[in-house]
């Protein structure tokens, strides 16, 4: 179906090519797991199957690629749009119409299928992906589940014989992407499709995969059997970590079979964790804090105190209201009741951060958006951190030796646009970090960082709580959750609805309890590191 | 006749009523006749709009016509020509040197001239109510997506440019937000590159993704075509389009011989045709659910088309009938002929098919940004 013959693909001023002599054959009905750390060439080698490149993105390529017998080199990705299906990370940039029928059809407009059968697909394929209550509704008013649903949809609908799915859960909160994953499955199982995915929640689809291909750093990609490719991969979930640790051979795929493996550790008498006491000063009172968008109650009263030392871990759905709490927390989100007081070293009394200017309000809240990007906007590494400074008052040089902690060896002359997602989330780190907040806010850090970028921006966190800063960390990520947090407060529909330590919180939950505790309930190990500690030697 | 059921009209029906409407309105200044064609669109507007967000647009364009009046107003006090007995408001009048002979700056303000005035700006306004009335109407999406074949990418390009638009607004919320956090919370010029650079940014990655997105879902397909279709295709929209410019230059020009003019012109259009629909060969786009063209729509253009007629007829009949009498300045006339016609365009209101209700919604996401 999808064959690669000797591919190498190296972009214009680019050293080194980003595939080297990758040769790969993937047969019909196949689902294929691509796997590799952030910037290794996933997207490329995708890319490579769906014609982007070189077509849309320029570069050479070397070799040739051929889907269902038809060569890239003369198939621009419109020749290929009866074959291949293209799904991508953000469904609602890729929307074309603005309502879910529209959109569904839009595909098969553009290949003139008739009327009849375009009609025919369309009420199909809301069937299939068990969307048909949605048909008239407008797509920007979808949740991400859906939105990213309606886009493997309207592919579907052109009957592709290959889909091409590119990271397409990484937006979405974990009972969206299980709804998403479920369909590819679906899709696999069903309609005999074969299915391309590249995908960071490796373990989700791990156990589905026929094939994992894996794309390391120097463009080197390797494929087999995902049980023997995943001992040597540079990139693991928990659960093939632990599995590795254990010398469990096969190494089990996914929490079932590693629950099975594990059947000796559950039956050890469970020993309560040794709770670290938090007794930090408070640094943050918020009281009954109401914040409301036009109709829509976004938080409803929501009573929380942070101290110095500790990580807290926001979590629920999307549109829980996180995003608006940590805005409404810093500050700069207006609220519609309730206060919130910073509270400085012992003895100072209480400052309403509502009642401060935006440039004296940083000093005593940080907060990292969602997309922090947004923060940047000059033309080098270098001329941000020195406008920190200069913003923040702090002597020149401030930023970045805090850059180079957090991140070393970003070249002073680097355009951030060039930088990698996590070193442009060590830069905007740095420039929040600059005026030195007590507190800091980030919205969602973890999304687009790999393994190794999680595991440096828990190193920055860390460091911080030591120096009795206080943490709030809103994100879908359990396995970031557990490995971090010291504390976890789950909110819904505006609410307050969980709060506590974050293994009595986690280990109970259906949806965010981490692999590790799902494989070894009813112990309460979170984390591979939790679980060598307690069993000492793999037995 | 049992009921219709409810559905969009064809936004060709709607336009074409409205550009009848107003070329019917277009010679007329009586107040009578035009405020009987704003009522009547106004009925229509209120009665057969959908749901859509520019189904609200009505407004905006009333309001437009309200400064049109009032400009045209302010414009005849300041440099109109004042004619009539009645002064109604004394100003002086400001003399202009010599090269400027001929233009007067203030001036007492007569009545005759000032309801002239009025009334010429209330053509106009009534005018742009009609096309506004058509763009309440029909949705400019649907308008755009039964463009014939060649022109449909053209059509696609539009939609998208109307969907980019709020995402823009959008992205320039949040990146003030995002300045706000940097303790910067300055406006205007200044601040103008910190929010344009990352906004511009932003959108560019839009519509990247947006172009690859639709390369890869086969927009701009073509259809293999014989070398020998795609010269022809050439020949006759370059021909056509030649054609057509010099008939426009024959029409104009008296002097020309007469073949030159008219004959040439409707040659070109015909050729220009021939192109487009050759053209739309090679494109193998089709149309999921076409808006259908039946008795309604046909209606509808007639009454938009019979208004038009009827002012014709009028105007024919008793031409000053449909002016404003200046001189002497008088209550104007009725003429029934003309207010049937006019009413006649208002019949689309009760005998074509109800809007179709709103779109249902999915259980909507909430707003998890503060706005």
């Amino acid at each position: 179906m999808i064959e690669l013959d000797r591919v190498s693909v190296t972009f214009e001023g680019a050293s080194q090519p980003v595939l080297r002599d990758v040769t790969l054959s993937i047969d019909e009905g196949e689902l294929v797991l691509v796997v590799g750390r952030t910037g290794s060439g996933k997207s490329t080698l995708l890319g490579t199957m769906t014609g982007h490149v070189p077509h849309f993105t320029g570069g050479t390529l070397a070799g040739h690629v051929r889907i269902h017998g038809r060569d890239t080199r003369t198939h621009r990705p419109r020749d290929l749009a009866d074959l291949v299906g293209v799904v991508g990370q953000d469904p609602l940039a890729g929307f074309v119409t603005d309502s879910v029928e529209e959109e569904l059809a839009y595909g098969m407009e553009q290949l003139g299928l008739s009327a009849s059968t375009m009609r025919k697909r369309v009420e199909e394929t809301l069937d299939v992906l068990g969307i048909a209550d949605l048909r008239g509704a407008a797509l920007r008013e979808l949740s991400g589940g859906q939105q990213q649903r309606v886009a493997i949809g309207s592919v579907l609908t052109a009957h592709p014989k290959v889909i091409v799915l590119d990271e397409p859960t990484s937006a979405l909160d974990p009972t969206g992407a299980e709804d998403v994953l479920a369909t590819i499955t679906r899709l696999v199982h069903d309609l005999a499709v074969t299915v391309v995915v590249a995908e960071h929640r490796i373990e989700r689809v791990l156990q589905y995969a026929d094939t994992v291909v894996h794309v390391g750093t120097d463009g080197v990609v390797t494929h087999g059997d995902p049980a023997a490719l995943m001992t040597t991969s540079d990139v693991a979930p928990p659960v093939v970590e632990l599995g590795r640790w254990a010398g469990w051979s096969p190494l089990p795929l996914s929490v079932r079979d590693a629950r099975r493996r594990a059947r000796q550790w559950r039956s050890r008498p469970v020993l309560s964790p040794p709770s670290a006491p938090t007794d930090g000063p408070v640094l943050l009172t918020a009281k009954g804090v109401v914040i409301q968008h036009d109709a829509v109650v976004a938080v409803a009263g929501v009573d929380l105190s942070l101290r110095g030392g500790e990580i807290t871990a926001l979590m629920g759905r999307n549109g829980a209201g996180k995003s608006s709490l940590l805005w409404g927390l810093q500050g700069s989100g207006r609220l519609r009741s309730g206060s919130v007081l910073a509270t400085g070293p012992a003895g100072f009394p209480g400052v309403d951060v509502h009642r401060l200017d935006a440039a004296q309000r940083r000093r005593h809240v940080g907060l990292v958006p969602q997309s922090a990007a947004d923060l940047l906007y000059l033309d080098s590494v270098g001329a941000e951190c020195r406008q920190a400074d200069r913003e923040s008052e702090r002597p020149p040089g401030t930023c970045r030796s805090l850059l180079d902690s957090l991140a070393p060896g970003i070249p002073d002359g680097r355009h951030p646009r060039d930088l990698s997602e996590g070193q442009r989330l060590a830069v905007v780190l740095a420039v929040q970090l600059t005026a030195d907040p007590p507190i800091l806010l980030l919205d969602e850090p973890t999304r687009g960082l790999d393994y190794t970028g999680k595991a440096a921006l828990r190193r920055a966190l860390h460091e911080l709580t030591a120096r009795g800063r206080c943490v709030v960390v809103s994100t879908h990520d359990v396995e970031f959750v557990a490995e971090t947090a010291d504390r976890v407060v789950v909110l819904a529909a505006g609410e307050v609805v969980a709060d506590g330590p974050t293994a009595a919180v986690v280990v109970s939950s259906p949806a965010f309890a981490p692999q590790v505790a799902k494989i070894t309930a009813p112990q309460p190990w979170l984390t591979v590191d939790d679980v060598r500690y307690a069993v000492g030697e793999p037995s | 006749m049992s009921p219709l059921l409810p559905r969009g009209l064809h936004p060709a029906a709607w336009w074409g009523w409205a550009i009848g409407l107003a070329v019917a309105v277009s010679t007329v200044t009586n107040p009578f006749l035009l405020f009987t064609a704003l009522g009547v669109a106004a009925l229509v507007v209120t009665s057969r709009r959908g749901s859509s967000p520019w189904a609200r647009s009505f407004r905006l364009y009333l309001w437009l016509g309200v400064f049109i009046v009032a400009v045209r107003t302010v414009l005849h006090v300041l440099v109109g020509l004042k004619y009539g007995d009645t002064v109604v408001l004394p100003l002086p009048e400001v003399t202009l040197p010599s090269w400027a002979a001929g233009i007067d700056i203030l001036g007492d303000v007569r009545l005759a001239g000032l309801v002239g005035a009025v009334t010429d700006g209330l053509r106009l306004a009534v005018m742009i109510a009609c096309i506004g009335a058509a763009n309440a109407l029909a949705n400019p999406k649907r308008l755009l997506r039964s463009l014939p074949g060649a022109l449909s990418e053209i059509g696609s390009a539009v939609v998208v440019t109307i969907t980019v638009a709020p995402q823009l607004a959008d992205s320039v919320q949040r990146v003030l937000r995002a300045r706000a956090l940097r303790g910067d919370t300055s406006r205007g010029i200044r601040a103008l590159p910190r929010i344009a650079l990352p906004v511009l940014e932003d959108t560019l990655d839009r519509s990247l993704l947006l172009a690859s997105a639709m390369d890869s879902r086969g927009y701009g397909r073509r259809r293999a075509v014989s070398p020998w279709q795609r010269s022809l295709t050439a020949t006759c929209t370059l021909g056509g389009l030649l054609a057509s410019a010099v008939g426009i230059y024959g029409v104009l020009d008296t002097t020309t011989p007469g073949w030159l003019g008219a004959p040439l012109l409707l040659t070109g259009a015909a050729l220009s045709l021939v192109g487009i629909w050759l053209g739309g060969h090679a494109n193998a786009r089709s149309t999921y659910r076409p808006d259908p063209w039946q008795w309604p729509e046909w209606l509808t253009v007639a009454c938009g088309f019979g208004a038009a007629v009827a002012m014709q007829l009028a105007s024919r009949a008793d031409g000053s009938a449909l002016g404003m009498p200046l001189s002497p300045l008088a209550v104007p006339a009725l003429p029934l002929v003309a207010v049937a016609g006019l009413l006649l365009a208002g019949l689309p209101a009760f005998l074509t098919p109800e809007p179709p209700p709103a779109a249902t919604r999915g259980p909507g996401r909430r707003a998890e940004v503060p706005a």
